[in-house]
């Protein structure tokens, strides 16, 4: 990005009309994909001076539980039903979940799941980190995700959406394919960067779990309904276009939500068959069939 | 700019948590719990009941639900007071009615201005659990340990006084604990905790203490007053909950909890109890519903641990 200009200069613009109708491998129309974040709050972490983590004293039980039902109840239920219906994951990691809880990560890698780096824990933020610092966790994150699974991280998505100017830059530079961090549009887009190429992948806050729940105060069957009007609404399009449904298993893998979730799964993997029009992909999957779809491969 | 070169440095990442407060367990990889007679899922209500001072406190912080306006706040106090006469008397005819045995979370404070309704609950089988001594009793770590310790054994031991027995549950008012609340309440002879939402079925702390987590998302404060969804929304999402803990339960052996956490002067008003009590109708059809109180819950816990 341009640091300190009123235009950030994250991309070119390009109108939504008149760009060139595209699909996705097999002719779909939306590339769906689901995006666990897999995280590691902490319960004491130290102060950044640019952002309070949790809102009451230490320990902030009520927020802390929270958090930790996902690594021992939410993950596990919102996972199966995630296979059940033949979703896998692209995981937006706390990637010290790899030390602290290394059983929910092997699972997610043992059910065919991407990773990309969400940070070291989602209460250490990237406001104020030199160069030096930054490039600490982008390599502590390549690092321990390869240990811990053998992939190389293809993708980030700040740690708590905490940026600095330099991230972007930094990621390509590293070799990483996408940001989940832009929300500019429905369809994959070039990011301007340094050196090497990103792509911004589609990630989604308005269809994001936290925001269904926490900001829209939706109840878990409007949320479900959402998310297949979003889809419909999608699959009717010209172009291909994507649909990510980013989750966090404490809030989706609750008792009274994951039921009518599933009904979610079942309803688009009902229209991913032969002559359907949803490709249930990955992150990375999406970034390679963008390149090959725009370029044919570049 | 740059920050503290300690904000890089991560000196409790390792293998299990951050804290060592309890260890890590994923439900699915432990042991299944039963419940008595093979019910497959225990549904526990815990009914809060408080009394706010016109007075409020903010040290450490002032409770959910407390006095708002400019003192004096007439439109609290005397609608969580109405909880208190009115819509607890309804909770209490309308458990009658199903036959269900609940918790009831209570201030001391309620015990010494209201014993009739101590008798009310005893009476009628449910359990007291304690929940600190007046609504101005909130706990964290910026109050000092030893007020903390004053304030547990205040409440206990008006409960115990009130009731004839030691409450051997425990609900800090919004939860919230310091880091030293699991050591005094175990000193204190208490048997289990509820604030901790972290886990769906009862586990003990590294100190012996149990927790039985007591959802803090299912309950009426969240869903009817928090993000404002309506009665018939709340109790569709209590039946969906059972519907999908009762197939877990099935398939993954042993038994489910489904605990809901009540507010008095929330679900106890006229026009959401009707709905209120066609949810507990509906519970109670249901075969494999096993209402139990949190010393039930703990006592099927206990024996399984052996």
């Amino acid at each position: 990005m341009r640091e300190g200009s009123p235009d950030p200069e994250l991309y070119e613009f390009q109108r939504y009309r008149a760009r060139k109708p595209f699909a996705w491998p097999g002719g779909k129309k939306v590339a769906v994909w689901i995006s666990p974040n897999l995280e590691y709050y902490e319960i004491d972490p130290p102060a950044n001076p640019h952002r309070k983590s949790w809102a009451r004293p230490h320990p902030d039980v009520v927020g802390y539980a929270h958090r930790d039902h996902a690594n021992r109840v939410g993950h596990w239920r919102m996972a199966d039903v995630m296979s059940k219906h033949g979703f896998p994951g692209s995981v937006s990691l706390s990637v010290a979940l790899c030390q602290h809880h290394p059983d929910v990560v092997a699972d997610a890698n043992a059910r065919g799941w991407e990773f990309f780096s969400h940070g070291i824990y989602n209460t250490r933020y990237s406001y104020g980190m030199d160069e030096a610092q930054e490039r600490a966790i982008i390599e502590d994150s390549i690092r321990t995700v390869r240990d811990a699974t053998g992939q190389t991280i293809r993708g980030w998505l700040a740690p708590a959406l905490t940026h600095t100017p330099r991230t972007l830059d930094l990621i390509a530079e590293y070799g990483m394919d996408y940001t989940c961090d832009l929300y500019h549009d429905d369809q994959p887009f070039p990011v301007k960067v340094n050196k090497g190429r990103l792509l911004s992948m589609p990630y989604s806050l308005e269809v994001n779990d936290h925001y269904g729940f926490f900001i829209y105060n939706m109840s878990p069957r409007d949320y479900a309904q959402t998310l297949i009007r979003q889809y419909e609404r999608l699959a009717a399009e010209e172009s291909g276009t994507v649909m990510c449904i980013p989750l966090h298993s404490y809030l989706i893998g609750q008792p009274h939500r994951i039921g009518p979730f599933e009904e979610v799964l079942r309803h688009i993997a009902q229209d991913a068959g032969e002559g359907g029009r949803a490709w249930i992909t990955r992150a990375g999957d999406i970034a390679d069939a963008w390149y090959d779809a725009q370029e044919g491969g570049q | 700019m740059s920050l503290d070169p300690t904000y890089l440095e991560y000196p409790r990442r390792a293998l299990g948590y951050d804290h060592a407060l309890y260890p890590y367990a994923p439900l699915p990889r432990r042991a299944p719990l039963a419940w008595p007679d093979g019910r497959r899922v225990a549904v526990w209500f815990t009914v809060s009941l408080e009394w706010f001072p016109i007075t409020p406190s903010d040290t450490p912080f002032r409770a959910p639900g407390h006095m708002q306006t400019a003192y004096p706040d007439y439109r609290h106090y005397t609608s969580r007071e109405y909880g208190t006469r009115m819509g607890f008397y309804r909770l209490l005819d309308a458990f009658d009615k199903v036959g269900a045995k609940v918790s009831v979370a209570v201030n001391a404070a309620i015990a010494q201005r209201y014993p009739q309704i101590i008798a009310d609950i005893l009476g009628a089988g449910h359990e007291i659990i304690a929940h600190s001594t007046d609504m101005n009793g909130t706990i964290a770590s910026t109050l000092p340990v030893e007020q903390e310790r004053a304030l547990i054994e205040q409440s206990l031991a008006t409960l115990e006084e009130a009731t004839g027995r030691r409450p051997r549950g425990w609900h800090s008012i919004a939860r919230s604990q310091s880091f030293a609340t699991l050591d005094l309440l175990k000193e204190a002879g208490v048997d289990y905790c509820v604030d901790w939402a972290n886990d769906e079925m009862p586990f003990a702390f590294n100190n012996g203490l149990v927790n039985i987590p007591l959802n803090h998302e299912l309950s009426d404060r969240q869903i009817i007053n928090v993000q404002q969804q309506s009665v018939d929304s709340y109790a569709q999402q209590v039946l969906d909950a059972h519907d999908w803990l009762n197939a877990e339960a099935q398939a993954q052996g042993g038994g489910r909890m489904l605990p809901l956490h009540i507010t008095p002067y929330i679900i106890g008003l006229p026009y959401r109890m009707d709905t209120f009590e066609r949810l507990l109708a509906d519970l109670a059809a249901r075969p494999d519903t096993w209402f139990a109180r949190g010393c039930d819950i703990f006592d099927a816990f206990a024996a399984n641990q052996g």
